[in-house]
């Protein structure tokens, strides 16, 4: 862009930096470019769809429930399935994720059961000490602070010459608050393994991303911190696959972290207890859903004859069988006994509190 | 045994501490080769290594992150504030993270870190160099809030602190950093958290504090002394979770008190130490419990932090006028 450049006066330019975009399926699920190898796995590609549909159902049954009082505020990935599933899809199960609050399709793919989402979701810590990998970090909810922690973790996995790499996960508005960039500039300094992944869906609640930055990309700001940041069409799962397959083996190979900025948009409500008619016309969205991830790899899947209209049908019923199940055993939960609030507040309990803990003892029973 | 300054202690803490557990990783601003601000950390990098103990950028929020980080992993970082001034950007990650990781998990995953950081006034330091905000730190759940006063309980205490399986906020009183001198054991042998120290028994009048304040409160009781009131000195050592019954059981005996705080007046610790007092105790009491603080204004710059901090004038005062309420 013209006006970003100094009048050069004469001078050397000393360095020069570039952003690059990756995308391989159009809206219609015809090709780009040329297909990663990956995508030559039907397999693969069957299975990031379903995960994709999978969760598009599953957030609409967890806002079903949000609406009839079953579930508290619930943050819905509709439009944005490509990300989570695609980035959690390259990742080893040794790896670390420490997700945001909209990751819910990498926690499924990494294994969390969907009744543990429901529980977190619906105001119970059980959720998070889930079927997943055990070291994996639960929703991070005070937007951005979880960074830190992924440049910390990644730091024991260099300290200990393990190949493993933390990927850390947070959204446009998260790219605004210091605690990603300190972490992102100290993963630069030491070279760790971590990829960092912002997803841009265009909105932080309601501020749209130019009042987020006067950036052109957020991929960008990767540079300020010594490493290399890729924007990817979020909406491409393909795309992001491939792009964090490359960020998460150059990080597990010594090459130090990389940042993923995954352009996309998000067609429903910051949560549910948002209405987003107050800040964006219904025009605007209407008009992004043609963009939407799961039409997108469906028309590429159908149109390379790896995807019938009978194993749409078959996983419709799928999806809607394991959904209602897991709804089933989240409702048939009982809730916490209230003195447990106490256990786990630190290793052993401090005697002090013990006192506190039997005024709770029998409050449940009531 | 050696004599040796409470900084020294500290150093000779972190050097068992990380001789003991490889685990152990020492990180902060100028903490390697140049050994911290108040060379708490002199020897370490050269002795330990850069990957063990590392210089971090200017960043106080990051280091309490990454305290976070290391110690979901199993490692025991221990992250240094420069001063207490610079520690409010780690107040998110202690807050919202340190301190809630074990429940929030409900027990996956864990954190046990320490982040040390110099506490209170009286080196005539900058502006922002002089804080003692521990009652903010104290009101959150799940952390642990300890500070030693004297070069034993430094050492002992910051290897409890290292060792414990939950985040230690460890304060170190910077007043009596190197003027504070005794006798260490590098012995390894931790002291107990969540225990106060009685200094000095006494009948007459319990005087609680804790910190560099210890030091004038000692004093203080010996002037009572020459007085004939005998004074118990009672250093709380950890403020969070505190010990209730050496406090309780010192006033039931004493049947007054005075409590001893560096901090501001208003939500310092000491309305904490009143309370607890007046709900178990009240019957106990032969007089009302007085507090000498600092008092309810921002912390003067080093020409007015004397008239800030409680003198040993006050205390004495106070505990006088314990003893002769009726």
């Amino acid at each position: 862009m013209a006006s970003k450049k100094m009048p050069d006066g004469g001078l050397p330019v000393i360095a020069r930096f570039e952003v690059r975009h990756r995308n391989y399926l159009a809206p219609d699920g015809s090709i780009n470019r040329p297909l990663p190898a990956f995508a030559s796995d039907a397999d693969l590609l069957t299975a990031l769809y379903r995960a994709m549909m999978l969760l598009r159902n599953f957030d609409r049954k967890a806002v079903a429930l949000q609406r009839t009082g079953r579930l508290g505020t619930y943050a819905v990935s509709l439009g944005q399935e490509a990300v989570s599933v695609g980035i959690a899809s390259a990742m080893r199960a040794e790896d670390v994720l420490l997700p945001s609050y909209r990751d819910n399709g990498a926690l499924i793919w990494r294994g969390v059961r969907l009744e543990e989402i429901l529980l977190f979701w619906g105001g119970d810590e059980r959720g998070n000490r889930f079927s997943g990998p055990v070291e994996d970090f639960p929703f991070c909810v005070p937007v951005g602070s979880q960074a830190p922690h992924a440049a910390g973790v990644a730091y024991a996995f260099k300290l200990r010459k393990q190949p493993r790499v933390a990927v850390c996960m947070f959204g446009d508005g998260a790219t605004s608050k210091g605690d990603v960039y300190e972490a992102m500039n100290f993963a630069g300094v030491h070279k760790l393994p971590v990829v960092f992944v912002a997803t841009n869906n265009q909105w932080a609640i309601s501020v749209p991303l130019r009042l987020q930055t006067g950036c052109e990309t957020l991929a960008q700001k990767a540079i300020a911190a010594g490493f290399i940041g890729e924007q990817v069409d979020g909406s491409d799962v393909v795309a992001i696959r491939a792009a964090a397959e490359a960020a998460i083996a150059a990080a597990r190979e010594g090459q130090g972290p990389r940042f993923i900025e995954a352009v996309t948009y998000r067609l429903g409500d910051h949560t549910t207890s948002d209405d987003a008619l107050r800040y964006r016309s219904a025009d605007e969205v209407q008009a992004r859903w043609k963009e939407e991830p799961i039409a997108r790899l469906r028309n590429y899947l159908v149109g390379n004859k790896m995807w019938s209209k009978a194993q749409e049908e078959q996983l419709a019923a799928e999806c809607h069988e394991r959904v209602e199940a897991a709804v089933e055993r989240y409702l048939a939960t009982e809730p916490r006994r209230p003195e447990t609030m106490f256990d786990h507040l630190y290793a052993d309990l401090p005697g002090v509190y013990a006192a506190q803990r039997r005024e709770l003892e029998g409050e449940g029973d009531g | 045994m050696a004599e040796m300054t409470l900084v020294e202690a500290v150093n000779l803490a972190l050097a068992r501490a990380m001789e003991d557990d490889p685990d152990v990783v020492v990180l902060g601003e100028d903490v390697g080769i140049n050994g911290g601000v108040f060379r708490a950390t002199i020897g370490l990098q050269t002795r330990f290594g850069p990957e063990r103990v590392l210089d971090t950028p200017l960043a106080e929020l990051l280091i309490s992150g990454l305290c976070v980080g290391m110690a979901a992993q199993g490692l025991k970082p221990i992250g240094e504030i420069q001063f207490m001034g610079f520690l409010y950007p780690c107040i998110d990650q202690l807050v919202n993270h340190a301190s809630r990781i074990r429940n929030r998990t409900q027990g996956r995953l864990t954190c046990p870190m320490v982040l040390r950081t110099p506490h209170g006034a009286g080196i005539r330091a900058p502006e922002h160099h002089s804080e003692s905000t521990e009652a903010m730190l104290a009101h959150i759940p799940g952390l642990r809030v300890v500070i030693p006063s004297s070069p034993e309980r430094a050492y002992g205490l910051l290897l409890a602190a290292i060792r414990d399986p939950d985040p230690v906020v460890f304060l170190e009183p910077t007043r009596i950093y190197r003027a504070a001198k005794g006798e260490v054991e590098d012995n390894g042998q931790a002291l107990p958290l969540d225990v106060a120290f009685v200094l000095r028994g006494g009948r007459d009048v319990t005087l609680i504090s804790w910190g560099a304040m210890v030091k004038e409160t000692m004093a203080a009781a010996d002037a009572l002394a020459a007085d004939g009131i005998a004074a118990e000195v009672v250093d709380l050592a950890t403020l969070k979770p505190y010990d209730e019954i050496t406090v309780l059981g010192s006033v039931a005996k004493t049947g007054r008190c005075v409590i001893v705080h560096e901090a501001t007046r208003t939500g310092g610790f000491g309305a904490e130490i009143a309370a607890l007092i007046a709900e178990r105790s009240l019957t106990s009491l032969l007089a009302p419990v007085a507090r000498v603080t600092g008092y309810d204004t921002v912390i003067p710059m080093a020409r007015l932090e004397q008239q800030f901090m409680p003198s040993v004038d006050r205390i004495v005062t106070a505990a006088r006028q314990a003893c002769q309420f009726s």
